[in-house]
């Protein structure tokens, strides 16, 4: 193929993504915008007050870039991980596949799929907390950087558990065993400050740690941890992701015999 | 030298589980060719197509398409080939024409030219209608229509079809055939899988027999049916049989009063002209007649017999 033909299949591909996103939207958009709000009002606005700073921040203030930022995780991670899995188990994949377009095509057209979708829900959400919060994004590089390598992480972390997976049990498990807990224990809702060094310790080898607290950095200027390192941290983790899924979309026998 | 459009040689894949599907496939088909690949169930028909659209990896041989080695320029092998699988396998939730644009698109085709190829297709499958309706709506027969005209959107050299007609009505079937025959006649090479021999015998120049992992045959439709010895025709008179009425020297059988299967068997230097003078003679005037099984079948399952007693 060449370099153009390359660049329409990886444009169909994410196309694609997108129409199939926004013609189910009540069901991919709506849902995280309507828990965001109801995390909102609860968390934010009515336990909130009661909680006091966190940070040198109000909780509202606080918490507003970690739920900004569980939307983006939560829907580019189920985008890409349901669009896969949907596609192997009625075997639509194999159009792909025998298609001539190289496996990073593919990789890439669903992991920018899923960032679409992780994107437009972190904006659906970042525009809800207005309603809440007065937003100031104080680093607007390390705010995009921070959204869009997360997005690209998490994509990445759906399309692995697609091919691995053998039935939509199996793509339910991670995001609720594994997902949720990282990022209700990701710093969403408390600065690791208040947790015994222990701890703070253990949460640092969190992966939804860095990601949150870096794009809280970006908007509020505050993270518990260093902002170079987690972005260092995230950029590893999207290249020994991204290898990987590659490795698998090419040779794994669940896809191929 | 021409280059063969598909070149197989020693092609062999065993399974995890230790099934060994192919055992040495060596099979080339030229340009422009129109060819049978026959077998029974896991003969390993759709394990050759599925290695040579790499939803399978070989365990040993070598495959080129038009020349391209798949080892070493898959994505220009695969540029050749449209393939139909045989179970569907398209998205059941998209529009027949978005389905079509895609598939397109996977192959580098820039979207205005995989529209209008769509639309042709579309036209001449009879799926205009249809364009803008979720495939899951389509009937089977149309489904199967998308599916090849999904293969052909990108214009490919080879068009390889596994079992395409199965489960469609007579009518979809005699339609589908004269489609393929005019692709074929535009220069597109067609390997087709296929359990119904008369489709084969109806399409195809060339056969080739696969059976348990083994090519068993591979020749000309005309050659092959050569080596039909036996043959079985059933008769239809005019008038009832007479009660005394007698073929000493062939085999035959009284269905009813007015119909006879009669066996010619070339060895015994049977023709249908002496079976007719010696029904003449008799009285009996034959009105209509015609073979009691397809001649293809008769000799694929002689040739499988054949093979297995070996």
């Amino acid at each position: 193929m060449t370099p153009a033909q390359k660049y329409i299949a990886f444009q169909t591909i994410v196309v694609r993504e997108i129409r199939r996103f926004m013609r189910i939207w009540v069901q991919t958009l709506v849902p995280p915008v309507i828990t965001m709000s109801l995390y909102f009002v609860i968390f934010g606005k009515l336990i909130g007050s009661r909680i006091g700073d966190m940070g040198g921040y109000s909780y509202m203030e606080f918490v507003v870039p970690g739920l900004i930022m569980m939307s983006v995780i939560t829907n580019s991670y189920s985008n890409v991980v349901s669009s896969f899995y949907g596609a192997k188990f009625a075997n639509n994949i194999e159009e792909l596949l025998v298609s001539p377009t190289p496996n990073w095509i593919i990789l890439a057209g669903f992991v920018i799929g899923g960032v679409a979708r992780g994107l437009a829900v972190g904006l659906l959400v970042t525009l809800v907390s207005l309603f809440f919060t007065r937003l100031q994004i104080y680093s607007i590089p390390v705010t995009v950087l921070v959204v869009f390598l997360t997005a690209v992480l998490f994509s990445i972390g759906g399309l692995i558990n697609a091919i691995y997976a053998n039935s939509f049990d199996d793509i339910s498990i991670v995001p609720t065993f594994v997902l949720t807990p990282l990022t209700y224990l990701g710093g969403v809702f408390y600065s690791i400050e208040l947790l015994p060094e222990f701890w703070a310790k253990v949460s640092q080898a969190n992966p939804v740690l860095y990601v949150v607290n870096t794009f809280r950095y970006g908007v509020l200027g505050h993270s518990d941890i260093h902002v170079g390192y987690a972005i260092g941290m995230i950029l590893v983790a999207v290249l020994v992701g991204g290898a990987f899924a590659l490795h698998q979309l090419t040779y794994s026998p669940r896809l191929r015999n | 030298m021409n280059i063969p459009a598909l070149e197989i040689r020693n092609l062999e894949k065993t399974y995890p589980g230790g099934l060994q599907a192919l055992k040495g496939i060596d099979l080339t088909v030229k340009e422009g060719e129109f060819v049978a690949l026959l077998g029974p169930n896991g003969a390993g028909k759709s394990t050759t197509i599925s290695i040579l659209c790499s939803l399978v990896q070989k365990t040993a041989g070598k495959v080129s398409v038009c020349g391209y080695d798949i080892d070493t320029d898959f994505p220009t092998a695969k540029q050749q080939l449209g393939i139909v699988p045989q179970e569907f396998n398209f998205n059941s939730f998209e529009k027949v024409q978005d389905i079509l644009v895609t598939q397109a698109g996977y192959y580098g085709v820039p979207a205005h030219i995989a529209r209008d190829r769509a639309d042709h297709y579309m036209k001449k499958l009879g799926l205009w209608e249809k364009r803008t309706t979720v495939a899951r709506m389509l009937s089977g027969g149309m489904k199967r229509r998308l599916m090849i005209a999904r293969a052909l959107v990108h214009e490919p050299r080879i068009l390889v079809l596994d079992e395409p007609t199965a489960g469609v009505d007579i009518e979809l079937r005699r339609s589908m055939w004269q489609f393929l025959k005019e692709k074929n006649a535009e220069g597109t090479t067609i390997i087709l899988t296929t359990h119904y021999l008369e489709e084969a015998e109806a399409l195809c120049k060339r056969v080739a027999i696969i059976d348990k992992g083994e090519l068993v045959a591979d020749m000309q439709t005309r050659d092959l049916l050569k080596r039909l010895q036996v043959e079985t025709f059933v008769l239809d008179v005019q008038g009832d049989l007479p009660k005394d009425f007698a073929l000493p020297d062939y085999e035959a059988k009284v269905i009813d009063e007015h119909t006879l299967e009669v066996t010619l068997d070339k060895q015994k230097q049977h023709t249908a002209n002496d079976l007719f003078v010696a029904l003449s003679a008799q009285g009996i005037v034959v009105q209509s007649l015609r073979n009691k099984a397809n001649r293809l079948e008769e000799l694929f399952v002689r040739l499988l017999e054949q093979g297995r007693a070996a």
